[in-house]
């Protein structure tokens, strides 16, 4: 039906369906909540419903027979509307109405060509047989392409799976690809695009908070790109990716979070308790959640849903948080699969994602390297790690980047702090034992400026006495001038009054010798 | 005489008139021959009582529908009821007479 239902819908084909086995009302209201309104299109004449109804009972067969009848019903009804498709559901009634089985596959086989001949596509539905494809044998008729369809239940979860197995002329996938049945109809998992030819993003984003940017090369992530958030429990995962959130809102841009562990409104509040008003984002239609268990679905299921939400909301940053919540759902190679998937379909959109990833603390060691449960690193192109680092009776986070493909990035391990006006990364303190976190490195802090204070200190006083001792010289050399002072004027006198005399004597010896003379 | 009530040798009617429906596909082969074994019989078992009545389904297709004709020929047997179908060309005459629910005179 959906094959007829989007002909008549997207490429204005109108079509006819044969229902073998259902009534046409019941058609109708099982197709509306798929969200077809078949008689809507019967109205427009786009569609044509019948109904052909064969007797189980055995009809006495009297004779040669043909299935022009089935004919002439069918060309009636093609005529009606200018089908270029038609649908019948099953044709294998048809089997259990005639037994002259050779008569049957006659007419199948002239039915076929029948509808090629008039350049019509046919979708038929037959039942899965024990052995072959079909019960009776239908797929040897049916000239171009067999799909199969499986409906499985594994891990107490049920998957719906379609499989081409044959198709004549081009070249197809050939493995089970899972597929939703939903309020807007069928959908089937892309894979195709599973091709590593993404063009490779320059654009780089805030991460929220201003010193991580500054690890990540001084400009933050790369748009597009795929960042994991690993850490132990209450490590903060969430409130990182949370961060990344908020700046992109801010931006004006849209954010899809999909939650596997807590509700909408939990998250925001615990956002909203470091200092994130993420509710207003909401408001603005700009941030939207889908929390779901994810033992709800099964995987397969999960990216589809996820898939259609990336398409109706198109948003330029997604979260999921966390994803290690999927490993119950399936195993290793499924979850990796499924996560390589979405990645993929998030690069070609240009989507940052965020993905968070709960781990756990090995033994004591605060600093080795996590191997992530599910290899999905690997899919990553940024990686931040949270750990928890106990010591001195408190906990502490320590917060690192791992990698950070194509910047260049900080390799220092930082504190990662939480307090209500948001996130922090601060610097630690590498000490003689070891680096110092929480309130150790608090305390470092304290006795360093203590440190540094009787420093600033002793410096201080070494001024002061210098400038005493100067003082001192000072005064004395004053003292000492002014001696010499005194002394100069002293000596000035005498030396003056010598004169003095001097010209006197002189004086007085002019004047004896002119007096001298004068008796001569 | 032929025609009037009262039953005669090889009237199996059982006193009511039969209608029978044969619908065809144009004239194939199937459907003359199912047509002059249709007459035969009726003509050895319902001596008059009957009625045939041709639905060319090429120049009728809507008419298809009604009685949810898919194998051609097929006649179906109205009256009496209940309704009885039977496809084929009528060549295999037992096969009539059990799906017509005629039987034979001993």
């Amino acid at each position: 039906m959906e094959f007829i239902a989007r002909g008549i819908l997207d490429h204005r084909e109108p079509g006819v369906f044969i229902a073998f086995e259902e009534k046409i009302e019941d058609l109708r209201k099982n197709f509306l909540s798929l969200g077809f309104d078949l008689d809507g299109m019967v109205k427009k004449k786009q569609l044509v419903l019948d109904h052909i109804f064969i007797e189980r009972s055995e009809i006495e067969e009297t004779g040669e027979y043909d299935l022009e009848g089935l004919f002439i019903r069918l060309g009636s009804a093609i005529d009606a509307v200018g089908a270029k498709r038609i649908a019948i559901d099953t044709l294998e009634a048809l089997f259990s109405g005639f037994s002259n089985q050779s008569i049957l596959r006659a007419e199948l086989r002239r039915l076929f060509r029948w509808l090629k001949d008039r350049g019509i596509t046919a979708v038929v539905t037959g039942e899965r047989g024990d052995t072959r494809i079909t019960r009776y044998g239908l797929e040897e008729y049916v000239a171009d392409c067999v799909i199969t369809l499986d409906h499985r239940v594994a891990n107490q979860i049920a998957t719906r799976r379609l499989r081409i197995v044959k198709y004549r002329g081009s070249p197809h996938g050939t493995d089970e690809y899972p597929f939703l049945i939903s309020g807007e109809g069928i959908s089937v998992l892309p894979i195709t695009s599973l091709s590593l030819d993404h063009q490779a993003p320059v654009e780089r984003i805030s991460s929220g908070i201003p010193r991580l940017d500054t690890m990540l090369g001084g400009k933050g992530y790369f748009r597009g790109s795929s960042i994991l958030i690993s850490g132990a429990a209450g490590t903060g995962k969430t409130s990182l990716a949370a961060a990344s959130v908020d700046a992109a809102c801010r931006r004006g841009e849209r954010c899809l979070v999909m939650l596997f562990e807590e509700s909408k409104s939990q998250f925001i509040r615990n956002m909203g308790s470091i200092g994130m008003d993420l509710e207003r984002w909401v408001e603005k239609g700009l941030l939207r959640f889908s929390a779901t268990r994810p033992t709800a679905y099964s995987l397969e299921m999960h990216l589809a849903m996820i898939l259609k939400m990336l398409r109706d909301f198109r948003p330029d940053v997604m979260v999921i948080d966390p994803i290690s919540n999927l490993y119950p759902v399936g195993d290793d190679i499924q979850v990796r699969s499924v996560l390589m998937r979405l990645i993929d379909h998030a690069k070609t959109e240009g989507i940052t994602g965020f993905f968070t990833s709960l781990t756990h603390d090995p033994g004591s060691s605060a600093y080795g390297l996590e191997p992530t449960a599910m290899h999905v690193s690997s899919l990553m192109d940024t990686w931040l790690i949270l750990k928890n680092v106990e010591g001195n009776g408190e906990r502490n986070r320590a917060f690192s980047i791992i990698k950070s493909r194509g910047m260049a990035h900080s390799n220092q391990l930082r504190e990662f702090v939480l307090s209500d006006t948001g996130i922090d990364l601060v610097d630690i303190y590498p000490g003689s034992g070891g680096v110092l976190f929480g309130s150790a490195r608090i305390a470092q802090e304290i006795r360093e400026k203590a440190a540094k204070g009787a420093r600033e200190e002793e410096i201080g006083r070494q001024k002061r006495d210098l400038e005493r001792k100067r003082k001192i010289m000072e005064a004395e050399i004053e003292a000492i001038r002014e001696r010499f002072a005194r002394e100069e004027e002293e000596a000035g006198i005498q030396i003056g009054q010598g004169v003095g005399r001097e010209e006197l004597l002189d004086e007085d010896r002019q004047e004896m010798s002119r007096s001298r003379r004068a008796d001569e | 005489m032929p025609g009037t009530t009262g039953r005669k040798p090889g009237d199996e009617s059982g006193g009511e008139e039969w209608i029978l429906k044969l619908y065809v596909a144009g004239q194939t082969q199937n459907s003359l021959a199912a047509f002059a074994n249709l007459k035969k019989i009726c003509e050895d078992h319902l001596q008059g009582q009957y009625r045939i009545e041709v639905i060319d389904l090429v120049k009728n297709p809507q008419l298809a529908k009604g009685d949810q004709i898919v194998a051609v020929p097929t006649l179906i047997r109205k009256l009496p009821t209940p309704v009885k179908k039977i496809i084929g060309n009528l060549s295999n005459t037992e096969k009539v007479l059990v799906g017509l629910d005629l039987r034979k005179v001993a």
